[in-house]
C-alpha cells in the first residue's frame, strides 16, 4: 500500500475516534442538563385542578393511568361551585428538622416518611419509613396515616382514617409539624 | 420528589449506532497496526475484531431485554477503549513478549461476560445494599489474599497477586468494588448520624471523633496495603474512594480536610520510612538525572522514554505501528499512555482521554438520576474511582506526580483490571436503568388514593366508618396496599 494512502487511514483513524466523541456529544441533547426543564413528567401533566364541579380532574392530573377511576365523584363534594375553590399548591414545615422548607405540591399525591423512596423524605427519627400519605381528592387534600408507629395527628388529634385537611390544619408526624398553604 | 428525571426514551438504538462505529474504530486500529509493523493481515486479525464485535452486540442484547433504559453511552465508549486496547497490544506483540492480544480479548469476553450476567440476574441494584457487611468481609479476605503464603506472588516488588493455578488474578481490582458497595451501603444508612453530630469551626463542621472511626479505618486500609503490598497506587485508590464517598454522602468539606491531612501524615510517613516510596519521588523529582535514569532497579528510564516517546509522537502522532515503543518497559500495561501518545499523537492521546471524560460524565449522571441514596453514593464512588485511577496512572505518565502501578481502565493489558472495570460498567447500566426509566408517579405509593389496586378507593374512603365499626380496618388497608404492590 503506498505511504499516501496508509497516512490517510491514520488520518482516518482518528478522526473516526473524534467523530465518535461529536455524535456522543451531540447526541445526548439536553440530557445532562440537571433541573427544571429536564422534568418532563410534571410539566407534562396539568398542575392546577381549578374544576370544581369535576373533582376527578385533580385524581385524573395526579395518575394519568387511572382515568377510569371514578374518584371522589359520590363522597367528596367540596361546596357550592362558586367562587371556584382551588386545590392548595405548597406544603411548609413549621417545626422538625426539616423545618423552613416548602414543597411544592403541584396536585400530585406525596408520600412523607423516613424511607429514601418517599416523596418527602423525613429527617425524623420519630417517623416511619413510609409514615403518611397527603393526596388530592378533587380541591381538597386528604392526609391518610400508613400505619405509622408514632401514628399523625391533626390539629393535635390522632387520625385514624383519610381525613381533609386545609389551609390551617397543622399536621404533625414524629417532630415535624407541616401546614398547607394555598 | 428529589432528583432529576430524565425523558423516558430508551434510546438503544443510538446506542447501537454508536457502537458499530465503536466497533469500526478497533477493527481500523487493528488493521492498521497489522500495516504499520509489516505484517500479513491474516484471519487472526479479523477474528480478534470478530469476538469483539459478538460480545459487545451480546451485551447490547442483553440490555435490550433487561434493562432498556440504561445509559446508551457508556457501552458504546467502553468498546472503543477496550477495542483500542486490544489493537494496541496486538501491534505490541511483534517487540514485546509480554503481550498477548489474545490473552486481552479472552479476558475481555469473560469480562464482558460477568456484565452481562449481572445485568441479566441482578434485577435492580438495591439488593446489594442489603449486606454491606459482607462486602466489607469480602473485600478483606480479598486484600489479604495475595499475602498468603502459597498463592501470593510478588511482581516487581508489588505483592498484589495470587496464583491460581491457572492464571494470575489481583483481588484488589475487585476489591474495589466491593468497598464501593460496602461504603454505599453503610453511608447511605448512616449519613443521618455522621451529619447529626460535630463542632463547628468557623465555617465548617467537624464531625465527632467517634465518627471519625471510619475514616480512620480506611486510613489503616490503605496504609496496610501500602505497607504490607508495597503498593502506592492501590492505596491512593482505596483512600480515594473512601474519602470521595463519604464527601458525596454527607457534603461535609471538613471531610476532605481531614482526608488531605490524613493522606499527607501518610505521605510523610512513606516517604521517611518506606524505600521504595522514597525512590518513586526521587523519580518524579530527578527523572532527568543521568544517576537515577541509568539506575538498574527503580530507575526513571520507564518514565522517561514514555515522556521522550510522546514528545516525538508530536500532533498527530507517528501512526499506528510507526513509532518505537519498544524503547519503553511494559508499555502494553502501565505505559500504555504513552504508546498511544506516540503513535496516535496529541489528537489521538486526547480523544482517548475526553473519552474517559464522557465516560465519567456518564456515570455521574446516572448518580443524578439515581433516586435511592445507595445508588447515588455507589455510582457517583464507581464514577469517581474511574477518574481518580485514570488521574494516577495518566499523572504518572506524564510525570505530573509519582508514578505508581495502577493501569488504565479498558485499554491496559491485564485480565483483572478487565474483569474489574466491566463489573463495574455492568453495575452502572443497572443503575442508570432504574434512573433514567420512566417514574410511576403514584403507582407504587398509593394505599387508598384514586386507582389504588382492586379497592375502589373512593368506596374504600366512604366506607371507612363503617369498616371501623366492624373492626376490621386494619385489615381492610393492607389488602389496599398489598393489592397495589401486586
Amino acid at each position: 500500500m503506498s505511504e499516501l494512502a496508509i497516512a490517510a487511514l491514520r488520518f482516518g483513524l482518528l478522526l473516526a475516534l473524534w467523530i465518535l466523541i461529536v455524535s456522543i456529544v451531540t447526541s445526548q441533547g439536553r440530557d445532562l442538563v440537571v433541573g427544571r426543564r429536564n422534568k418532563t413528567r410534571r410539566d407534562a401533566a396539568p398542575v392546577t385542578a381549578s374544576a370544581a364541579s369535576a373533582p376527578a380532574a385533580a385524581g385524573g392530573s395526579a395518575a394519568p393511568e387511572h382515568h377510569g377511576a371514578p374518584a371522589g365523584g359520590r363522597t367528596v363534594h367540596s361546596g357550592p361551585p362558586t367562587p371556584a375553590p382551588r386545590l392548595a399548591s405548597t406544603l411548609m414545615v413549621d417545626k422538625g428538622p426539616l423545618a423552613g422548607r416548602e414543597i411544592d405540591l403541584q396536585g400530585q399525591a406525596l408520600l412523607m416518611g423516613r424511607a429514601q423512596d418517599a416523596d418527602l423524605v423525613l429527617e425524623d427519627d420519630y417517623a416511619s419509613g413510609r409514615h403518611a400519605r397527603l393526596f388530592p381528592q378533587g380541591t381538597r387534600w386528604f392526609l391518610e396515616d400508613l400505619g405509622s408507629t408514632n401514628g399523625t395527628f391533626v390539629n393535635g388529634s390522632q387520625i385514624s382514617r383519610a381525613l381533609p385537611v386545609g389551609p390551617g390544619d397543622s399536621i404533625r408526624i414524629g417532630k415535624t409539624v407541616m401546614e398547607i398553604k394555598a | 420528589m428529589p432528583g432529576v428525571i430524565s425523558p423516558p426514551h430508551p434510546r438503544r438504538n443510538v446506542e447501537l449506532l454508536l457502537l458499530v462505529l465503536a466497533l469500526g474504530i478497533g477493527l481500523g486500529a487493528n488493521l492498521l497496526g497489522a500495516i504499520g509493523t509489516e505484517q500479513e493481515i491474516t484471519t487472526a486479525y479479523w477474528v480478534q475484531s470478530g469476538v469483539l464485535a459478538a460480545a459487545s452486540l451480546a451485551l447490547h442484547v442483553v440490555l435490550r431485554l433487561r434493562a432498556p433504559f440504561a445509559d446508551p453511552y457508556i457501552l458504546p465508549i467502553t468498546v472503543t477503549l477496550n477495542g483500542l486496547g486490544l489493537a494496541i497490544i496486538h501491534r505490541l506483540e511483534t517487540s514485546n513478549t509480554l503481550a498477548n492480544a489474545t490473552t486481552q480479548l479472552v479476558w475481555t469476553v469473560v469480562a464482558m461476560a460477568m456484565a452481562g450476567a449481572l445485568l441479566w440476574f441482578v434485577r435492580d441494584h438495591r439488593l446489594l445494599r442489603r449486606w454491606p457487611y459482607l462486602f466489607l468481609a469480602l473485600s478483606a479476605v480479598l486484600l489479604v489474599l495475595p499475602l498468603l503464603p502459597g498463592i501470593g506472588m510478588t511482581v516487581n516488588g508489588a505483592r498484589i497477586w495470587v496464583n491460581l493455578g491457572v492464571g494470575t488474578f489481583q483481588p484488589g481490582e475487585i476489591a474495589k468494588i466491593t468497598l464501593a458497595v460496602f461504603f454505599a451501603g453503610y453511608l447511605s444508612a448512616n449519613r443521618d448520624l455522621i451529619l447529626l453530630a460535630g463542632k463547628k469551626v468557623g465555617p465548617l463542621t467537624f464531625p465527632r471523633m467517634r465518627d471519625l472511626g471510619p475514616l480512620v479505618v480506611a486510613w489503616l486500609v490503605a496504609l496496610g496495603v501500602l505497607v504490607f503490598q508495597r503498593d502506592l497506587g492501590s492505596a491512593l485508590l482505596f483512600f480515594g474512594l473512601f474519602m470521595a464517598m463519604l464527601y458525596i454522602a454527607t457534603s461535609r468539606a471538613s471531610w476532605i480536610l481531614l482526608g488531605l491531612g490524613l493522606i499527607g501524615l501518610g505521605a510523610v510517613l512513606a516517604f521517611l520510612f518506606m524505600p521504595h516510596v522514597t525512590a518513586r519521588f526521587d523519580v518524579w523529582l530527578n527523572a532527568f538525572d543521568r544517576q537515577i535514569y541509568e539506575r538498574q532497579f527503580g530507575g526513571s528510564l520507564q518514565v522517561v522514554e514514555g515522556v521522550f516517546g510522546m514528545a516525538s509522537g508530536g500532533f498527530m502522532g507517528t501512526g499506528l505501528g510507526a513509532g518505537s515503543p519498544w524503547r519503553v518497559p511494559l508499555n502494553h500495561s502501565d505505559m500504555i499512555l504513552a504508546t498511544i501518545g506516540e503513535e496516535l499523537g496529541f489528537v489521538g492521546l486526547s480523544a482517548v482521554l475526553v473519552l474517559y471524560l464522557l465516560l465519567f460524565t456518564r456515570i455521574m449522571r446516572a448518580a443524578l438520576g439515581a433516586r435511592d441514596a445507595f445508588g447515588k453514593v455507589l455510582a457517583a464512588g464507581l464514577a469517581f474511582t474511574l477518574a481518580w485511577q485514570l488521574f494516577v496512572v495518566a499523572g504518572g505518565v506524564m510525570l505530573v506526580i509519582p508514578m505508581t502501578g495502577l493501569t488504565t481502565p479498558f485499554l491496559a493489558a491485564g485480565g483483572s483490571s478487565l474483569l474489574a472495570n466491566w463489573i463495574i460498567v455492568g453495575l452502572v447500566l443497572r443503575i442508570s436503568h432504574s434512573a433514567r426509566r420512566p417514574v410511576v408517579v403514584d403507582d407504587m405509593v398509593n394505599a387508598s388514593g384514586p386507582g389504588a389496586g382492586h379497592q375502589d378507593p373512593a368506596k374504600l374512603v366512604a366506607l371507612e366508618p363503617h369498616r371501623r365499626g366492624a373492626g376490621r380496618r386494619g385489615s381492610a388497608r393492607r389488602a389496599a396496599v398489598g393489592g397495589d404492590r401486586a
